[in-house]
Formats: structure tokens, C-alpha cells, sequence
């Protein structure tokens, strides 16, 4: 297995007017390919830091990071992922297809192919037919589906997603949940998942990265015993409490250091 | 109906005031014309009458009020006698076929129409042109930002002369240049502040999406920065097509122009014709009402077009 990611000793400092905030010190990690991988920890812990890290919005102050073999701002310069935040951030005067074209637009895409790659993510991403709406006549799940797509349309083989879920309310989330791990499945990427939720991480991932604050650092990686098929009914199962169980118990231990 | 009731309110309460005030106004013109025509005024004398107070002339003298509503050259006009004046000089003259005469309105508002859409187009291209410089360049920012403000702090009745004078020296011809660049001086600067606001209105996560596509500036300026900042566009337009026809006006007012609603204005002070004055000043503001609702109907078309949720 080649890694994808590959983090060593990674510390990256925030200069601020109180002082020098750790934002990740000594982070090792790598992520293999087809992983889905997420992050967890509570406000201050970094995972987002890290993600923008792979996605070279960020510059670590420390330590070696190569994505897909290369220093991150190689990377994104290759066009490696897509990244996915957790606003849709639609433009208001393009229709969803307009939105999903505008990678494609930008990296010069042929325009027959760009119609058919619009055409191919809305089916993903259980749109089809809505190419035509503009974002406002979508509810906040559309849209954020519609985002997803739009990391999509491009031949990235990395997919960063920040919180994607974050501002949805339960009952669409688990939907999207599902809808997510049946995409991983069909188009094989690498995913790095950023969430606040210990049910969701558990039953997304492959691997669980527990992050702690002050200074940002990993304090657990767990691997995931569950199979690849996951039904929603399996967060009821034995193996799927004792991860949930482990990732708090590692989410505890975080602060038990910092008191 | 619902969106005309409060504006007609307003409106009719303005008439009502206005014509209120005509009484007060032009008593001592109806008292001193009532003396000539015979009729006993008290005080009956104009000098004292001169010191006496419109309320206090008006309770001793309460049948010669009516006098004021119909004078030749009122101090204060009634609305009946400014509408007719604005008749007589557009619609009356131009069904005779002489509406490009000199002592036509159309013609005068057509040569301040003229310089309006002449300075407002030079006003925009420099408020567009600046504010893409100042999110763009730093340096430009620092330097050219403190200026721009600082020019709208100089009155720009001390500065349209020097601008007529200037001009005439280095050999240009004709009015319209110099008052272009009086109303582009006005209209430049809502129009560089609305459109900075705008450039730079998308958050950061939208301009951190386009950094992940590795986008060349370029192309995040028109497609993200430049798009995003057309509904602050508009709004800096209808402040600045305002702003350009009072530029304008100023523009021929102190200038010694002979056209021109500014000019109209500033005639009918000197020969003492106060029906002008308003009639000329009725006439501005209703240009700059059909200027602004042609940019609002512009607006919404545009914004229409754009798929902005109606």
C-alpha cells in the first residue's frame, strides 16, 4: 500500500497578538489509499488545521507532509483533491449545474466532457434533475449534496470534507451518511473526514483519529473492525459501542492531560 | 398600491406644508401690492411692516392673505404656479415644436442630461478601475484610499471654477468636458467604496474553494469577486447618478454657463424670477427620479437574470 498522506513530526504555530497558539505539534500520520479516515476532538484540537494542512491552505511551521508523493503545494497545484466545506458556499447566480462546472470551467475542461462529468455527479449524489434550480430552491441538504458533487466533478483522487454535516439536522445527516460511505464505495477515493460527532466518525470510517487541544496533538488511532458493508442499524451493534466507547475514552484521556 | 400609499402620503404632506408656507412666505409682497391697489393695510406703512413678523401681519390682515397665492413673482411659488411654469416651458413649448429652444427646459435638461451620462460613465469606469486596484494592491490601498476621501471633504463649489478655468487653458473647447469631470469627481467615489465592499464580499471559505482548484486571478475575479459585487454595484449607481447630476448643476451654476438647468437656476436668481428657479429645480429632481428608477428597474433586471431569489 502506498501512503497518500504521509505527516512527520508535523507542528504548525499560529502567530497571534496572545501569544504563539500550537495549533499541531508533532503529528505523525499517514493515510493509505481508499482509507476514510476521520478526524476527531473537540474545538481547538487541530483536525481542521490538519485537514487544510493536506490541502496546503495552511503551511506547517514543522516537520515533513507529501500528499500523493509530493509537498502539499505541488499537490494542490496538481488538482489532487477536492475539498468540501462545511457551507455549500453555491454561488447564489449559478444553477447547481452552473456550481459543479465552475471547477471544471476553471481547469479547462472540453465542453462536451463538462456536461457529461455535471450530468454523471448529480446522479451520484442523488440530484439528477435539479441541475437546472438555482441554490435557493434547495434545502440545506441539497446543497450541501450538490457540494459534494462539485468536489467530485474533477478527477481527484483525494476527497477532504470539513465538518460537511455539521449544519444539518439529524435526520439528514444519517441520510447523507449513508449516501457518503455508498460513494466511497463506488468511486474509490480517499476521504478525510473532519466531525465533532462520535456516531458519525464510527460509522464512516476505516480509521478514527482521537485528537486532543493545547497543543493540538493525536492521542489515539483506532482501526475500524467493523465490515465495509454498513447498514445504519449496525451503530446498534456490540463492535460499533466498543469503537463509539474507545473513541470517548480516548476523547477523555485528551483532557485528562491538560488538567 | 400597497408600495404607493406611504410615498403618496409623504408627498401630499410635503404639498400640504408647502402650501401652508406660501401664506407666511409672500405676505408682505400681497400686503405691499394690496396697499397699491388702495386697500387699508396696517401697519400701513412697508418699512415698518418690513420689521413686523409674517404671524403678526397676518392675524391683523387675515383677508389679504389669499394676495400671496397669486403673485406675479412670488418669493415663495404655490405648486399650482410652479406646475404651470414647468409646463409652459416643456410640454406647452415643445407641442409648438420649439422644445430645443433656449428658453426651453427639455433643451437646458438635455445639455445637463448630456454631461450627467458623460460624467457618470467617467465617474463609474474610475470608481470600478480604483476599487479593482485597492483590493488588489496593498500599497494602492494605503495611498490612494486616504485621497479619495479626502477629495470628498473639498467643497466642490471652491473647486468646479478652478476645473472651467484650468480646462479653458489648456485649450479645451466647450462647457461639457469641464463639467463632466465636476460630475465625475462626485460620482467617482460611492461608486469605488460599494464596489470595494463588493470585490471583496466573498467569505473565505469561497476563496479558499478556488485556491483548492489552483484558480489564476484572473479567472477568481470574474468569477467569483466580480459577480458577487453586482448587487453593491447597483446600489453605488443610484447614488452615483445622483451625485453625478448635482455635480453637473454645480458644475454650471458658478461658472458663468448659459445652459444648462445650473444655468437656469442661477438666472433666475440674477433677474429676480423665483418661478424659474423652482421650475428648473422641479425639473432636476425629476430627472434624477427617472435617472434612479431606470437604474432600480436595471437592477432588478440583472439581478433577475443572475437567479437572485425573487
Amino acid at each position: 500500500m502506498t501512503s497518500v498522506v504521509s505527516a512527520r513530526n508535523l507542528s504548525l504555530t499560529f502567530q497571534t497578538n496572545d501569544g504563539p497558539v500550537h495549533a499541531l505539534k508533532d503529528v505523525d500520520l499517514d493515510i493509505e489509499r481508499g482509507d476514510f479516515v476521520s478526524f476527531i476532538g473537540p474545538s481547538g484540537c487541530g483536525k481542521t488545521t490538519f485537514l487544510r494542512a493536506i490541502a496546503a491552505l495552511e503551511h506547517p511551521t514543522g516537520g515533513t507532509m507529501t500528499v500523493n508523493g509530493m509537498t502539499p503545494d505541488e499537490a494542490r497545484r496538481a488538482r489532487a483533491y477536492g475539498y468540501v466545506f462545511q457551507a455549500a458556499g453555491l454561488y447564489p447566480w449559478r444553477t447547481i449545474a452552473g456550481n459543479i462546472r465552475l471547477p471544471l470551467e476553471i481547469m479547462g475542461y472540453e465542453r462536451a466532457d463538462m456536461e457529461a462529468r455535471v450530468e454523471n455527479v448529480l446522479e451520484l449524489v442523488d440530484l439528477g434533475g435539479f441541475g437546472k434550480k438555482f441554490p435557493w430552491q434547495l434545502s440545506g441538504g441539497m446543497q450541501q449534496r450538490a457540494s459534494i458533487a462539485r468536489a467530485l466533478a474533477f478527477d481527484a483522487d483525494i476527497l477532504l470534507m470539513d465538518e460537511p454535516f455539521g449544519a444539518l439536522d439529524e435526520i439528514v445527516r444519517d441520510r447523507l451518511n449513508e449516501e457518503l460511505l455508498s460513494l466511497w464505495d463506488r468511486t474509490g477515493k480517499t476521504i478525510g473526514f473532519v466531525t465533532h460527532s462520535i456516531p458519525e466518525a464510527v460509522y464512516l470510517s476505516t480509521r478514527i483519529v482521537v485528537m486532543s487541544p493545547r497543543p493540538g496533538r493525536i492521542t489515539d488511532v483506532i482501526e475500524s473492525p467493523l465490515p465495509k458493508e454498513r447498514p445504519l442499524d449496525i451503530r446498534d451493534s456490540a463492535e460499533f459501542i466498543e469503537v463509539a466507547h474507545r473513541v470517548r475514552e480516548g476523547l477523555r484521556a485528551g483532557h485528562g492531560d491538560e488538567l | 398600491m400597497t408600495r404607493f400609499l406611504p410615498v403618496l402620503t409623504v408627498l401630499l404632506a410635503i404639498l400640504a406644508l408647502w402650501v401652508l408656507a406660501v401664506a407666511p412666505m409672500n405676505i408682505w409682497q400681497a400686503l405691499d401690492l394690496a396697499e397699491r391697489e388702495g386697500v387699508a393695510v396696517t401697519p400701513d406703512d412697508a418699512r415698518t411692516r418690513s420689521e413686523t413678523s409674517a404671524f403678526v401681519l397676518m392675524t391683523r390682515n387675515p383677508g389679504e392673505i389669499g394676495r400671496g397665492y397669486s403673485l406675479d413673482r412670488p418669493r415663495l411659488p404655490t405648486p399650482v404656479q410652479v406646475g404651470r411654469e414647468l409646463w409652459k416651458t416643456t410640454g406647452a413649448m415643445a407641442m409648438k415644436g420649439r422644445a430645443f429652444s433656449k428658453r426651453s427646459l427639455i433643451f437646458h435638461g438635455w445639455v445637463t442630461l448630456q454631461s450627467t451620462l458623460f460624467g457618470f460613465a467617467l465617474g463609474t469606469l474610475v470608481g470600478i478601475l480604483g476599487a479593482v486596484a485597492i483590493v488588489y494592491s496593498r500599497t494602492i490601498e494605503m495611498s490612494v484610499m486616504p485621497w479619495a476621501i479626502i477629495s470628498q471633504t473639498v467643497p466642490i463649489v471652491a473647486l468646479a471654477p478652478m476645473i472651467i478655468v484650468l480646462s479653458s487653458q489648456i485649450g479645451i473647447e466647450g462647457r461639457a468636458l469641464p463639467k463632466a469631470i465636476i460630475s465625475a469627481y462626485l460620482c467617482f467615489f460611492p461608486v469605488l467604496v460599494g464596489m470595494v465592499k463588493g470585490l471583496r464580499s466573498p467569505s473565505r471559505e469561497q476563496l479558499d474553494l478556488l485556491r483548492t482548484y489552483n484558480t489564476p486571478r484572473l479567472a477568481e475575479f470574474l468569477k467569483l469577486r466580480l459577480p458577487a459585487s453586482v448587487p453593491y454595484l447597483f446600489t453605488s449607481l443610484k447614488v452615483g447618478i445622483a451625485a453625478a447630476l448635482v455635480g453637473t448643476i454645480v458644475g454650471e451654476l458658478p461658472t458663468g454657463a448659459i445652459s444648462g438647468l445650473g444655468a437656469r437656476i442661477l438666472i433666475g436668481d440674477q433677474f429676480g424670477t423665483p418661478l424659474a428657479i423652482w421650475s428648473a429645480l422641479f425639473a432636476a429632481a425629476i430627472l434624477a427620479g427617472v435617472l434612479v428608477t431606470l437604474l432600480g428597474w436595471l437592477q432588478g433586471v440583472t439581478l433577475k437574470r443572475m437567479g437572485v431569489r425573487p
